[in-house]
């Protein structure tokens, strides 16, 4: 059997996997199109890879380090990956462009014998091509995936097997012609088509015909007129031979092979083009350290938003956190400081570690988790069934319908489509709850009631920092929450001018 | 000749705006608009629902059309007519597309026949019908005019009698691989029948799908033209009169039909879409409109949008009502979450923008005001590419909003500045409010903050009830009285599961 196994150690990655139930917040929440966009880099494919890989997290750090040591072996050997995924790449392009075959189902008769016989030509070279490869780098690669999978194409690909599949490749060539008749239909348009085998027709039938004595008007083709062959070509397959069907299903395991490791390796070329970017911009990755969920565990140094990163380049700010022990993390400060955006690095990493990824940071050590989840302010609902405030709560409410111990819930600003008074204290009771039942949980917030309510040990707050003019840095520093959130200097900066100008008027 | 329009009542060029107007989906009027015109979508009708009027006679012309079409016999033989132009309008746009004479002549006589047919149909029901309108009264003695020429009789006489001639024609084709012929039809009996017989006793178990799933061709090859070529050699006279036909009449439709058919659909749209909420009950009416008066009303008002998006639920659209007089300006809504408070402030814009439009309006009564500008401030979603931050774009908005307002435009803010502190918010919300009540523009303030609904004379308090009996039911009932600071938070939570004792028992 011919299987990759460069996701799992023991399965191929099954694409049709649902993915979590949230993603879609997940995706809005943390900006993911964006980390998503960057490993594509304009690659639809590699977005809908990457997209699916890592919104599948694993759950054990054994199957993570699988993963980090073949990326590893990426990072350290680019070209070879590439040129690697070039192969399935290249069967593919030569199936999909020069024979337009797209599917069995979709095919006409003709063209499915054609490209069951064509495409099996197609792929010997590259079989070889692959061969080599494997022959060249089995000893050089280090990682254990790696190392199976030249070993596996070097057992799977000898030469008695690529000779067998030359063997039918030349087997499969015949012709057949078509007679059809056909019947005027509305608008003086041809319908009604009826074909028939040419070695089938009646002769009496056709002389008949032939030597009729009316007026008949005939046209031959040119020879160069392509489109009408194409259109003649067309009407013969309504009732050409069936036979075809059987050789095409001999194309399929091959290129079921060629998909599979078209979609395993795009994970890793979508790390190896995220990683390509990253260093451009002198941003720091590192492969994080991942510690067993029940731990609370998070160091890290210069973490930063790696989609802000992507979208502004490398003045994007990092933080340095120690957050061992902590169950609730919350942050406060001034509007723009850099709450949310550190919020969504937490987010990122998190997902970034647990596909087996590198994470942008110097360095990263987190307890995995059993679940992400995200709570983020939003507009208003566009089924206009609920007030803001119940919204929020209805999602909360989902939310707890997935939570397991261990799970990361990041909340954003959440409860605040109420007073303060209220907000406060609803998030009080949910949030000490769920601590209680192992939930980690970071919050960013204004409601001041909301953070007095909290301390102790296993508490960390965090304030994004403002300096004495009034400039923010982005950066989080460990620190109690203030009592204003700074609406005031804004307003004033923003209408304060033209207040005076009126009053001097 | 004088240019007629159903839809404005004297001549001159009328702008029709190219994007909706920015308020439209705080006030789900893009749903309303998406829903309304998407039916008729070949009619390119939200230019119409995004131009508001603000004359007041212009209004009361489209509310006269509006009050005719509500006829059941006149819409009718609308939509029969529009029907039939719709055929026409197929054909035509398919001509254009086709590469070969007498493909195209055969389809510019079947749109003649369809479009002889459908005009004179409207025409002949137009005359029995009492019509009140201005603009359809005007629109029925141009049908009248136009049927009785001397060119739309030929067109009626000449294009049946082509038709005939072609209709009488049969042959058969021949088509082989590389070659095909063609001849007259000589009663050759059906021979596909007999093929597929054939083929059956070779058929393979699955292969059968492949045929199956061959689409029909549709359109003219050169291969195809060569066999109506032959057809027209085989039977020339039909295809000479076709000729003559298609000389004589190339442009035959009447440019005042066209633009009436494209308008009319602007008020067929809307009925089509309030015909279900009539049915349930629903009340509207036509406003009374001025561009002067700012004492507006509403009796047994609604959100349009909702009403529609329930439409086949088995839920009660709660009605409200309002209004403002003397120096009243300022609606200040508070109370409960999910109290139908951002239902309410979408109603008050939806009213006074409908009725802009000539529209019937969701109540049973209503004046309202012709305004210049509506602006709307409803929570938005955060934008990770923006790094203003939530409260400075709040504050951005609002400042852009206020430079651009003039005496006679309308304000719907929906909790603005919620994401800041009570201090921030009341401190940024009376510098607003104060602004606002400078330029004495009319508006409704949806808030949480009970302060600011008695900040002044200009300022009416209204209030989302609850039920006295049970504190956690809304009646979605929005009531003229003083704030009076309840929320109904906790008991919101205990109903979403998300009390601290339903958590425990949740989470496991």
């Amino acid at each position: 059997m011919m299987k990759v196994f460069l996701l799992h150690p023991d399965q191929d990655f099954d694409p049709s996997t649902p993915l979590l139930p949230n993603v879609d917040d997940l995706t809005q929440d943390l900006s993911l199109n964006i980390l998503f966009k960057a490993m594509a880099r304009g690659d639809t494919f590699l977005f809908q890879v990457v997209r699916q890989v890592v919104l599948s997290p694993l759950d054990e750090s054994a199957s993570i380090l699988y993963r980090q040591e073949i990326l590893k072996d990426c990072l350290k050997y680019p070209d070879v990956v590439r040129q690697m995924y070039l192969i399935p790449l290249t069967f593919l392009e030569r199936k999909h462009k020069r024979w337009l075959w797209i599917s069995l189902r979709h095919s006409t008769p003709t063209s499915i014998l054609s490209s069951a016989r064509e495409l099996l030509a197609a792929s010997l070279d590259l079989l070889r091509q692959l061969r080599l490869i494997a022959d060249q780098h089995v000893n050089t690669f280090e990682s254990q995936g790696f190392r199976r999978f030249f070993t596996m194409i070097q057992r799977e690909l000898d030469d008695d097997y690529l000779n067998l599949v030359e063997k039918h490749v030349q087997q499969l060539r015949f012709s057949r012609g078509t007679l059809l008749s056909a019947q005027p239909g509305k608008g003086n348009e041809g319908s009604n088509y009826v074909l028939c085998y040419p070695n089938d027709a009646d002769q009496h039938w056709l002389q008949r015909m032939l030597t009729s004595h009316s007026p008949t008007y005939s046209y031959t083709l040119h020879p160069r007129d392509e489109a009408g062959a194409r259109i003649l070509e067309e009407l013969r397959d309504r009732g050409l031979a069936r036979a075809a069907n059987a050789v095409g299903q001999a194309a399929e395991h091959i290129e079921s092979f060629f998909r599979v490791l078209q979609w395993e390796l795009a994970f890793y070329i979508g790390c190896l083009n995220l990683y390509e970017q990253l260093t451009a911009l002198g941003k720091p990755v590192t492969f994080p350290q991942p510690v067993p969920a029940h731990e609370r565990r998070l160091s890290c140094a210069e973490l930063y938003d790696v989609t802000l990163a992507l979208t502004l380049g490398s003045s994007v700010v990092g933080n340095d956190i120690s957050a061992d022990g902590k169950s609730l993390i919350i942050v406060t400060g001034p509007n723009r400081g850099g709450k949310t955006v550190f919020l969504r690095s937490v987010g990122v990493a998190q997902l970034m570690m647990q596909c087996g990824m590198f994470v942008p940071a110097e360095s990263f050590l987190a307890n995995l988790t059993t679940g992400l989840f995200t709570h983020f302010k939003r507009e208003e609902d566009k089924t206009m069934e609920r007030g803001k405030f119940e919204e929020e709560l209805a999602r909360m409410s989902v939310i707890v319908d997935y939570l397991t111990p261990n799970a990361l819930l990041l909340l954003n600003e959440s409860f605040s489509a109420t007073n303060e008074r209220e907000g406060s204290e609803i998030a009080r009771q949910i949030v000490s709850t769920l601590i209680e039942k192992g939930i980690k949980v970071y919050f960013v917030t204004h409601l001041y009631e909301f953070t007095r309510s909290f301390n102790g040990d296993n508490i960390l707050f965090l304030r994004a920092e403002r300096l004495p003019d009034g400039e923010r840095t982005f950066r989080l520093k460990e620190a109690d929450p203030l009592k204003t959130s700074y609406g005031v200097d804004l307003y004033y900066r923003i209408f304060g001018t033209e207040q005076q100008q009126e009053m001097t008027d | 000749m004088v240019s007629l329009s159903i839809l404005h009542y004297h001549d001159g060029l009328q702008t029709e705006a190219t994007s909706q107007p920015d308020f439209f989906p705080d006030l789900n009027l893009d749903q309303v608009v998406e829903a309304i015109t998407k039916p008729g979508q070949e009619y390119n009708l939200q230019p119409f629902f995004w131009t508001p009027l603000r004359d007041a006679q212009a209004v009361r012309y489209r509310q006269e059309v509006f009050q005719d079409l509500e006829k059941a016999p006149i819409l009718e033989a609308i939509k029969q007519f529009a029907e039939g132009m719709r055929v026409v309008r197929r054909y035509l746009a398919m001509m254009e597309q086709l590469n070969f004479a007498d493909h195209r002549k055969g389809w510019l006589l079947e749109a003649a026949l369809v479009y002889c047919d459908t005009v004179t149909t409207l025409a002949r029901h137009l005359v029995d019908l009492p019509l009140r309108s201005n603009g359809l009264s005007t629109f029925r003695e141009h049908l009248t005019t136009c049927i009785q020429s001397p060119a739309f009789r030929s067109l009626a006489t000449d294009s049946q009698h082509v038709k005939n001639a072609l209709a009488a024609i049969k042959y058969s084709v021949i088509i082989e691989s590389g070659k095909f012929s063609v001849k007259r039809y000589e009663g050759e009996v059906d021979y596909s029948s007999e093929v597929e017989h054939v083929f059956s006793k070779f058929k393979q178990r699955d292969a059968q799908d492949y045929l199956v799933h061959l689409p029909e061709r549709a359109g003219m090859s050169h291969i195809e033209a060569k066999i109506l070529e032959f057809v027209a050699r085989l039977y020339p006279e039909p295809f000479e009169e076709l000729d003559r036909f298609c000389t004589e009449h190339n442009q035959f439709l009447d440019e005042t039909i066209r633009t009436f058919d494209r308008e009319i659909q602007f008020y067929v749209a809307y009925l089509e879409y309030i015909a279900d909420l009539k049915r349930q009950g629903l009340p509207f009416c036509y406003p009374h409109v001025s561009a002067t008066s700012k004492a507006v009303y509403v009796r047994d008002g609604f959100d349009l949008a909702l009403a529609h998006a329930w439409r086949y639920e088995q839920k009660t659209i709660t009605l409200n009502d309002f209004f403002l007089t003397g120096p009243e300006r300022i609606l200040v809504v508070t109370g409960p979450n999910q109290g139908g408070k951002t239902t309410f402030a979408r109603m008050f814009g939806q009213l006074h923008y409908l009725a802009s439009l000539g529209c019937p309006v969701p109540g049973r009564e209503a004046g309202l005001f012709l305004a210049d500008r509506i602006f709307t401030h409803f929570e938005r979603i955060e934008d990770s590419q923006n790094l203003r931050g939530k409260l400075e774009d709040d504050l951005v908005r609002m400042h852009r909003a206020l430079i651009q307002a003039t005496p006679d435009s309308i304000f719907i803010l929906n909790e603005i500045f919620s994401s800041t502190t009570v201090q921030d918010a009341l401190f940024l919300s009376k510098e607003i409010m104060a602004r606002l009540t400078d330029l004495d523009v009319l508006g409704v303030w949806v808030t949480f903050l009970d302060e600011l609904a008695s900040l002044s004379e200009k300022m009416v308090s209204m209030v989302a009830s609850v039920d006295p009996n049970d504190p956690v039911r809304r009646t979605f009932q929005i009531i003229r009285k003083p704030a009076d600071g309840l929320a109904y938070a906790l008991s919101l939570a205990r109903k979403h599961g998300l009390s601290r004792e339903q958590l425990q028992e949740r989470i496991r």
